[in-house]
């Protein structure tokens, strides 16, 4: 890519850190493209988004090509290319929530929130998207927040005291509390 | 029955249950210090004769799953399953967050047996907590000696490294998980080669479930004849059976082998919510099919559940449905979940699910014809790795629900066709012409004008769910 006359390389999206910390991950894997998924992670975590640049910046990590990172990226429908909220926030659709209301307790919250699944709140506070059974059926009807939270099981006046609940923000993650 | 002693949740309501120490104080890691001064062959053995089939959903037999590895092997990868994401099951989660040493332990006499030097514990991305307990358990394991080098002077080395998923259900397969372990999209492989000859990084690898794993300390512990005296024949050992959907309690209980729906629903959860009876109730996860309310009798273990026609115990994970809702909605239901769910690569299981989802969101909508169901029906018995058509087992789980749900409640189906005409939801006469096979000519395309969106709606009404 970098041709004679390119100026400088731009700067990179990765801090030096995730980079570590991916390159960290290395020794555990006969192959290292088998990194791509944590570290996939890793740049979420930071960013709330993985761009473009970052999967190129991972390739590169890797030893791999973009595409590669591309492909196993865009598989999965869960690492979105432009910021997500604060909190990322899960009402389950599948068939023990559905039984007991879940579809229309997502439309609640949507109606609240006056955003439609799979999107942010203009003050980017919650990004909302439906999702298939959580694994917390038995706090059917449920919703999963992506710090661990786990809320149900839901009723309407539950869906609105889960969304004011996590406008307040991340539960601190386990790491910054020990 | 009086006398069952839950073994795999018997840490569960013990305060600090997850940690270490309490572990060690109830007599953990006593059965991976006594495997691992015996002989790996002895180990598998022991499995063998205990008869432990897989919690995973095919309920293969798991000592016979580990002697297929090659006899000549250099290396042997386990993979730990913890992808758990088929709709209504919970129990690997609770087995993690409440026990995380009963898994690592499992893992550990499991590794012995295989030579497994290296395990990858994938597990799915939402289970947030269930992640962290366990490389928090895994530290502490590592720091005492249960994982690491030269594990109690046997000579025998271990490393668990936690490997999080991104939200497909399709990594749960076991070949879909080996894909996308190697940071590859989560398409299922075409089997043979089996993982066990070659598996994750091309090397000879064991894809255990993690309730499976959670056994096996006990069976070195008590021993095989323990095992095989709970359960039914064929189907030995404790089992966490799940209950969801329209119950009272929701809960997660350990049974033998062979409990019936009904006796999970009366004496577990609490019997059926607000007073109302069972219509039907889903065996084992929604890929299982469906009992009708007179086949909730039928013993949940992995041989009787062939004879109402279901595809057979999966993961053990009962919902339950009421009289009061539509089998309808819980057709529309599964189908919206596989057709979400197919991961694309065989023609029959992605427009097979994804025609089977447009078919009954039409019904529902008003309009469905009766011919539909034949048409479902028929492709139903045409899709999965039973008829042949596909690469992995998705297809069936798509395929079964339709075909329970079709010959078991057809006058239902009927009837709400019958009753719920809506021609702005009926098919289009060019469709309709399609399906009789005549062919669109460009100029009499009149573009159908599609009912507006209507508004997300599943059975359970929110106003009156709890
Ligand atoms: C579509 C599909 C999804 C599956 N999902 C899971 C899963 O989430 N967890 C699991 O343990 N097995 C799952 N399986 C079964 C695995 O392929 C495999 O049989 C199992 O992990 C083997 O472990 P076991 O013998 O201990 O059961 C799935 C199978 C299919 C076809
Ligand atoms: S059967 Fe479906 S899910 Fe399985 S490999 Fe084929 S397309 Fe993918
Ligand atoms: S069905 Fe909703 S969490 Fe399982």
């Amino acid at each position: 890519m970098a041709s004679p006359t390119s100026p400088k390389a731009p700067a990179a999206v990765l801090t030096e850190g995730i980079r570590q910390r991916i390159l960290d991950l290395l020794p555990r894997y006969p192959r290292k493209q088998a990194a791509v998924l944590p570290a996939l992670h890793l740049v979420l975590e930071h960013l709330r988004c993985v761009p473009y640049a970052a999967m190129a910046e991972i390739a590169e990590l890797l030893e791999i090509t973009p595409a590669e990172v591309h492909d196993a990226m865009s598989f999965y429908g869960f690492f979105p290319q432009a910021p997500m909220g604060e909190c990322r926030v899960w009402i389950c659709r599948s068939l023990s929530c559905a039984l007991r209301g879940g579809d229309e307790l997502l439309e609640h919250a949507c109606q609240k929130l006056r955003i439609e699944p799979g999107q942010t709140t203009p003050d980017g506070k919650i990004t909302l998207e439906f999702a298939e059974c959580l694994g917390i059926c038995d706090f059917a009807p449920a919703a999963l927040v992506d710090d661990g939270r786990i809320f149900g099981p839901l009723d309407e006046a539950g869906v609105d005291a889960m969304l004011d609940t996590v406008k307040q923000g991340r539960k601190p993650t386990q790491a910054q509390v020990s | 029955m009086a006398n069952f002693e839950p073994v795999l949740s018997r840490n569960f309501s013990v305060p600090e249950g997850h940690t270490l120490k309490v572990y060690e104080s109830r007599g953990g890691y006593q059965a991976a210090r006594k495997a691992l001064a015996s002989d790996p062959d002895a180990v598998i053995t022991t499995v063998k004769d205990s008869e432990l089939r897989g919690r995973g959903g095919a309920g293969f037999p798991t000592g016979l799953k580990w002697t297929f590895l090659p006899k000549d092997r250099k290396e042997t990868l386990m993979c730990i399953n913890a992808d758990e994401s088929e709709p209504a099951t919970f129990n690997n989660r609770l087995l993690m967050e409440k026990d995380p040493h009963q898994l690592i332990e499992g893992i550990l006499i499991s590794c012995f047996a295989t030579r497994a030097a290296t395990a990858y514990l994938y597990i799915r991305f939402e289970y947030i907590d269930a992640a962290a307990i366990l490389e928090r358990a895994i530290a502490e394991a590592r720091a005492a000696g249960h994982l690491g080098k030269n594990i109690y002077g046997s000579g025998f080395d271990l490393e668990i490294y936690v490997h999080r998923g991104a939200g497909a259900y399709i990594c749960g397969e076991e070949t879909g998980l080996i894909e996308s372990l190697e940071g590859k999209r989560g398409w299922p492989r075409i089997k043979p080669p089996f993982p066990a000859i070659e598996g994750a990084f091309r090397k000879p690898t064991v894809v255990n479930n993690v309730e499976t794993l959670c056994c096996v300390p006990h069976i070195i512990e008590r021993g095989a004849g323990w095992f095989k005296s709970i359960g039914t024949p064929k189907s030995y050992g404790p089992k966490l059976y799940c209950v969801s959907g329209a119950v009272n309690k929701q809960v997660c209980v350990e049974l033998p082998l062979g409990v019936t729906t009904r006796a999970l629903i009366e004496e577990h959860a609490g019997g059926v919510w607000k007073g109302r009876k069972a219509k039907a109730a889903v065996p084992g996860g929604i890929s299982m099919g469906l009992l009708s309310a007179d086949e909730l009798d039928v013993p949940l273990d992995f041989e009787s559940l062939r004879l109402p026609g279901c595809l057979g115990l999966g993961t053990a994970a009962v919902t339950v449905i009421d009289d009061q809702t539509s089998i309808v909605d819980y057709l529309y239901n599964c189908c919206r979940f596989f057709a979400h769910e197919s991961c694309g690569q065989c023609t029959p299981c992605r427009e097979g699910t994804s025609w089977f989802y447009k078919t009954i969101k039409r019904m529902k909508a008003g309009g469905g014809r009766l011919q539909d169901l034949d048409v479902m029906l028929h492709m139903a018995n045409n899709l999965g790795i039973i008829p042949g058509t596909t690469i992995c087992g998705l297809a069936d789980g798509a395929a079964w629900p339709v075909k329970n749900a079709i010959t078991k409640y057809r006058a239902e189906f009927e009837d709400y066709i019958k009753t719920h005409q809506n021609s702005a939801a009926l098919p289009t006469a060019l469709q309709e012409r399609i399906a009789e096979g005549v062919r669109g000519d460009v100029d009499t395309i009149v573009l159908p004008v599609l009912p507006a969106a209507g508004v997300r709606h599943s059975p359970g009404k929110a106003a009156d769910a709890l």
